[in-house]
């Protein structure tokens, strides 16, 4: 018993916060299933079984308390992030691979909950793009929502030629980057099967569900404004200006905002708390370089998504961000009236 | 209709303030033996006037002021002496402190009592008698109100704020004390007004207490006094001196400023009734307000007189079995009694009874995890956790940086944090070492000053039995040049070296 003030504690834990962030992940995840079928879910369950015996194993090895540690959510959060980013025909090892080196090597190692300097999902998510860039860019087609194939292709021999498809985002860069081609923009963007809405067919409505959920993340106070604001505002910005200056060469800021992982990046990734930035200001210089990175390295750099690389440059120039934007402390602020 | 500033952060507790703001104010019977430490007020403790076998009346002084920040103390009623013991006094860790000891007589007799005219009396007159009366804060801090009446010469003193926020949960005394005492009130405001030399009073009063705002507000038309009651939003902790001038004023008073640096100066709305009580009334701070609430069966606020036992004073409501703890203060910043044999002092606002089910023990803390939450809820504008991280890593200068003592030890931090984390305890262990820490260097200071100057004093002894030794040495060989004579030589030379023995041995034990 603590007998210490204050005696009333408002009925908040680390568990609460971890499982809204959980539900508010459904509502994209439910759009996502909806264009891809169920070998979403199935990778999410292979993630998060992953996910709780990795946290059981060391916790164990570190003899922490097991019971207030496995049940805070914190790592059904990683293994939720990690399935998200993968491609969901993606081998079953693929994703547990991703799970093991987010819980083992990027929480545990650092420390655990609360310690780690990078985003665990996404130093899983550039370990395998680098190790398996192949299989990391092999995303079905829109439509292909055939479970008994998709199985094939998670648990059984891949032969996968006839469903997959680069996703928009690197339809696009390939496109552009092959100087045979002749491509541009508006071209690729209004012939190509994966293209046809905004985002990319299907992308849009999945970047729509992520931003309802992080909406209500906003409203539940779990998370502040100033991230995803930065963020979606500097990438449409940055791809505004591009687009205006070069229109065949560079997409515009609806195309960026509503494809690949910038909606899940804005609400869901640069806003853990761990690893990112926590004053005002500094959430925003935070996302904003977060954004201005993505932005170059998907227009310019070898990834389909620059997000993942971004997030932990970003996350390197956290402590020096947070240093320099203190907030004014009471009675500090200069002026008195 | 005046601006509200308002401040950032803060939380909203449920206020549970209807348990005992319902009823009446309870007078609580005489107890027969009284306690009153000589330890009440902020600052020095008082000097006792009294011995074991005298005979006090009701309001007789029975300490006097022990320095410069500090207050007399009065019998709370007339009977004897019984010494001056040490006993329990409120406190977290049971401190023990000497205590007038007074056993009733019944006859409850007045000394006889001399209300002045505020108005007719120079200022200073009217201080000392704040002072003789033994005023002070009655929010919880118990600092010497005749104090806060004065200014330095960069100073000054415009608005007198009179605090009736009382944004803690559960205390409701200064809440009835604002719809009974409303005029009284309002007249000691104007009497330490014009001590004070303020132009302007403007009552706070958080908005949860309409019947208090609409008392204070009729009190003040009634007098036509010029007197702004202001309803304030409620959120703890409007009630904090700081807060409350910010959110009045718009004014930020820094750590390390006064209120008067900023030409404000604030006073509880229960210290604006003593005062009354003291200088148009004549009768001295013996007596007060409390709010008994929480887990009782007959919440509600008494009269009651320094130095009653809180156990008595808590049967009055009669404290449920399941009672674990008993709170001095509100549950957001009070502290658990280790016992009741304690008294009722002037800093008592409330006595509050808890049990597991008002208070569960809060969950297996957690690491932080940086979410912020503390940050938004602090209304000092801190970063709780950045301060979390250096204190219990005990790099201290690093906590003081990101400004340790700005702190005002609200608890809204510890409230609000998902990890529950009990991060006041951390600030308080953090001040507590830094404070221990410069002792410790000041002490060392000390005893290095001692220690030089004592080289210094064996310096310059040694250069004056020197100086001594010469002198003498030249009377000496004056005297043998004027002798001659061989005998006499001898005898001299005989008589130098028994008196050299002899200081020999004098000196041997005073060596080091």
């Amino acid at each position: 018993m603590s007998n210490n003030s204050p005696f009333l504690r408002q009925p908040a834990s680390v568990q609460v916060v971890m499982l809204k962030v959980l539900a508010a992940l459904l509502p994209g995840i439910a759009v996502y299933i909806h264009f891809f079928g169920w070998a979403v879910v199935v990778q999410i369950a292979i993630a998060s079984v992953t996910a709780l015996v990795a946290e059981t194993v060391m916790l164990a090895i570190r003899k922490k308390a097991l019971k207030p540690f496995l049940t805070d959510g914190s790592a059904l959060v990683t293994a939720w992030l990690v399935a998200l980013t993968l491609p969901p025909i993606a081998p079953w090892w693929l994703a547990v691979l991703g799970v093991l080196i987010a819980i083992v090597v990027a929480k545990h190692l650092y420390g655990g909950l609360g310690q780690n300097p990078f985003n665990p999902a996404m130093v899983a998510f550039c370990a395998l793009i680098v190790a398996y860039p192949q299989l990391m860019s092999q995303w079905p087609a829109v439509g292909f929502t055939d479970f008994g194939a998709q199985m094939q292709a998670v648990f059984g021999h891949r032969d996968l030629d006839a469903v997959v498809m680069a996703t928009p985002l690197d339809a696009l860069r390939t496109a552009l980057h092959t100087p045979e081609a002749r491509a541009t923009v508006s071209g690729v963007l209004g012939s190509h099967a994966t293209f046809g809405n905004i985002g990319g067919r299907g992308w849009e409505w999945i970047a729509l569900g992520y931003l309802l959920g992080g909406l209500w993340l906003v409203q539940q106070r779990v998370i502040t404004w100033h991230i995803p604001a930065a963020f979606l505002g500097t990438l449409g910005l940055a791809s505004l200006l591009a687009s205006l200056a070069s229109p065949d060469q560079y997409a515009g800021p609806a195309f960026h905002v509503l494809t690949g992982g910038a909606m899940l990046g804005a609400f869901f990734i640069a806003t853990d708390p761990v690893s990112g930035s926590t004053t005002p200001r500094g959430k925003l210089i935070f996302a904003a370089g977060l954004a201005l990175l993505t932005w170059i390295i998907r227009v310019f750099g070898a990834y389909p998504d620059g997000i993942a690389f971004a997030t932990l440059l970003m996350n390197i120039c956290v402590p020096l961000i947070d240093m320099s934007t203190q907030p004014a402390v009471f009675g500090h602020k200069g002026k008195q009236p | 209709m005046r601006p509200l500033f308002g401040f950032t952060g803060g939380v909203k507790p449920a206020s549970h303030k209807t348990e005992s703001n319902q009823g009446g104010i309870v007078v609580a019977p005489l107890p027969p033996v009284l306690t009153v430490p000589l330890r009440q007020n902020a600052g020095l403790a008082s000097r006792p006037l009294v011995q074991a076998g005298d005979r006090v009346l009701k309001g007789q002084a029975i300490a006097g002021p022990g320095g410069s920040i500090s207050v007399a103390i009065h019998a709370p009623t007339s009977g004897t002496v019984r010494g001056i013991e040490t006993h329990p006094i409120p406190h977290p860790s049971g401190l023990l402190a000497p205590c007038v000891v007074i056993e009733a007589d019944g006859e409850d007799r007045w000394i006889e009592r001399t209300p002045v005219d505020p108005y007719a009396l120079p200022v200073e007159e009217l201080r000392t008698r704040l002072r003789d009366a033994g005023v002070v804060g009655l929010g919880g801090a118990a600092f010497p109100s005749f104090v806060k009446t004065q200014h330095g010469p960069t100073q000054r003193i415009e608005t007198l704020i009179l605090n009736g926020a009382e944004c803690e949960p559960f205390i409701t005394c200064d809440d009835l004390l604002m719809r009974t005492q409303a005029g009284q009130i309002l007249d000691g405001a104007a009497v330490l007004a014009h001590i004070a030399g303020a132009q302007r009073i403007v009552v706070g009063i958080e908005d949860n207490k309409p019947e208090a705002v609409a008392a204070m507000t009729a009190a003040a038309q009634r007098a036509g006094l010029l007197v702004e009651v202001v309803a304030v939003p409620t959120r703890y902790p409007a009630g904090g001196e700081k807060q409350l001038i910010r959110v009045l004023t718009g004014i930020e008073v820094p750590f390390g400023k006064l209120p008067p640096d900023y030409g404000v100066q604030c006073f509880n709305v229960a210290t604006a009734y003593a005062t009354a009580r003291a200088l148009l009334h004549g009768e001295p701070m013996i007596s007060r307000l409390v709010t008994v609430t929480g887990n009782v069966e007959r919440p509600g606020n008494f009269e009651v007189r320094i130095g009653t036992p809180i156990a008595d004073l808590l049967k009055l409501a009669e404290p449920k079995a399941d009672t674990d703890r008993n709170l001095m203060g509100g549950p957001m910043m009070g502290f658990a009694l280790p016992t009741l044999d304690a008294p009722v002092i002037k800093a008592t606002n409330c006595i509050l009874a808890g049990s597991k089910a008002m208070f569960p023990a809060p969950g297996p803390e957690m690491p932080c995890i940086r979410c912020g939450s503390c940050a938004r809820a602090c209304p000092m504008d801190l970063q709780p956790f950045e301060m979390y991280w250096f204190s219990r890593a005990k790099i201290l200068g690093k906590a003081q940086e990101y400004h340790l003592f700005d702190c005002i030890e609200c608890g809204c931090c510890t409230y609000v944090c998902p990890s529950r984390i009990p991060l006041v305890d951390y600030f308080r262990f953090a001040k507590s070492e830094i404070r221990a820490r410069e002792k410790e260097n000041e002490a060392a200071d000390a005893a290095r000053q001692r220690y030089e100057f004592r080289l210094e004093r064996e310096e310059r002894e040694k250069q004056e039995k020197a100086a001594k030794l010469a002198a003498k040495a030249a009377e000496t060989k004056a005297k043998l040049a004027q002798a001659g004579d061989a005998d006499d030589k001898k005898a001299l030379i005989a008589a130098a070296v028994a008196r050299a023995q002899e200081q020999k041995a004098e000196e041997k034990p005073g060596v080091e």
